[in-house]
């Protein structure tokens, strides 16, 4: 896959809006030979849809607004969350409790007027995905569902339109570019996505701030060089950045023959929630309302890790970290009835898988976990 | 045979970084995967969804490894 560099197709109806009002703001662009005047009206004509204005996002956006990009679409139906401020430096404090898209998109308009910005603030599911993205020519993953990343690749695919994918976990970034006719797709590296609770998500199993700063602004280099047809973009190679050993390595990677999506038989032909399932309880679960009412016949089976106890702790609760579960399960007495839970509901679903694989039949399982109950109960502190 | 076993975000916590593996000749990365599960409770679990590369590249479970060969081991990320 090493011919020439894969180039979005130019528009050729859109205006020059930038010149001259743009000519001193993109100097340095303009300096580059790579980029140059033409490289320059490419981006003003490109529109680039950004989904999730998170971690990723945040920097993502910056860099895309800054280089001129003509519009960006912003998807999240999120709101801002103190604990977002950590790594999602588009916000401020003061923007705790509004819409993650409505704010990310007056930013990207106050840094640069010339770049209009589209505030969808809907969550990117199966029944949107495939008309969102038609209207873009660009497509960033910065989502933290797996779930979502195969609706964002598929759409993406089904549409011909590149996937510029990043992720990142604790102190690990990965980066690539998926891209129908130009190489592989993100099912030909990760047909499937991995049981519920065996990889945490930023918020169960936490992440670097800075983390999400390098490896978003990777991928805006990565959409900005498909947007510009220079250099070579990750197509079938996986970028891997490690910031605790400071270095990044790269494997290739290619086309399974039968990848769901585009593999010989696929089986893949529409934008599905189908991976959705993954996460389907196959266990009893309550909700943090019934719980005061399970524990009058069961133990709170705490299975956060030792270091997340600082967060606060459940009176009369057994802890047992999800981890130690396997070495200490004869600790337990499969006759006895348990509540598992954590802090927000994703090591404690895989903990109650575990517990009925091993024979438990009267384990519950504590939905959005610790924290849905405590926003239940103010005198409960807990983080 | 030995191979330098290289591992990434949540397989190197459970593995540690870096290792080298002794295998019998002629081992598939199967072989080696099943290997390293035997002393580590975590890794089974991350079974279906952890890609394995020899030499820098995506290989599948029944590649045949070489003496020497630097393999990774690599699961999917999902934070953003």
């Amino acid at each position: 896959m090493k011919s020439t560099p894969a180039q979005a197709p130019p528009r050729p109806h859109a205006q020059s809006a930038w010149v001259p009002q743009g000519l001193r703001r993109y100097s340095r662009h303009l300096l580059i030979p790579e980029v140059g005047v033409a490289g320059q009206e490419r981006l003003a004509r490109a529109r680039v849809l950004c989904v999730g204005a998170g971690g990723l996002g945040s920097p993502a956006l910056q860099y895309l607004a800054a280089a001129g990009v003509g519009r960006i679409g912003i998807v999240d139906d999120d709101v801002v969350d103190e604990s977002n401020l950590q790594r999602q430096t588009l916000y401020a404090t003061g923007d705790i409790g509004k819409r993650k898209a409505e704010i990310a998109a007056q930013r990207v308009r106050e840094l640069n007027p010339l770049t209009a910005a589209d505030a969808i603030a809907v969550r990117f599911d199966a029944s949107n995905a495939r008309e969102l993205v038609r209207l873009y020519d660009v497509v960033l993953d910065c989502t933290d569902r797996f779930e979502t990343r195969y609706i964002v690749n598929d759409a993406s695919w089904l549409e011909g339109k590149p996937d510029v994918y990043a992720s990142i976990f604790r102190f690990d970034g990965q980066v690539s570019v998926f891209w129908r006719d130009h190489g592989p797709c993100y099912r030909c590296l990760f047909s499937q996505a991995p049981p519920a609770g065996s990889v945490p998500t930023c918020a169960e199993g936490g992440v670097l701030g800075v983390l999400a700063g390098i490896t978003g602004a990777f991928q805006a280099n990565e959409a900005l060089k498909v947007v510009l047809g220079i250099g070579e973009p990750l197509l079938a190679r996986l970028l891997l950045i490690d910031a605790l050993g400071a270095r990044t390595r790269e494997v290739g990677f290619g086309r399974e023959p039968d990848c769901a999506l585009c593999g010989e038989r696929p089986s893949v032909t529409e934008v599905a929630a189908e991976v959705a399932d993954v996460s389907a309880p196959e266990f009893e679960e309550i909700d943090s309302a019934q719980l005061d009412e399970a524990l009058r016949d069961a133990v709170l089976l705490d299975v956060r890790e030792p270091h997340e106890v600082v967060f606060g702790v459940l009176e009369g609760a057994l802890h047992m970290p999800a981890s130690d579960l396997p070495e200490r399960l004869h600790e337990l007495d499969s006759a006895k009835s348990y509540v598992v839970a954590c802090r927000i509901g994703q090591k404690s679903a895989w903990a109650t898988r575990f517990l009925r694989d091993a024979g438990f039949r009267r384990v519950q399982h504590l939905r959005d976990g610790l924290l849905a109950y405590a926003a239940l109960h103010p005198d409960f502190e807990f983080f | 045979m030995k191979v330098r076993v290289l591992a990434f975000a949540r397989v190197r916590e459970l593995l540690g970084s870096a290792r080298e593996v002794e295998l019998p000749a002629g081992s598939t990365a199967a072989a080696l995967w099943d290997e390293l599960a035997k002393t580590c409770t975590g890794l089974p679990a991350l079974a279906k969804s952890t890609r394995i590369a020899r030499n820098g590249h995506v290989v599948n479970r029944a590649e045949i490894l070489h003496e020497g060969d630097e393999i990774a081991l690599l699961p999917p990320a999902g934070g953003g």
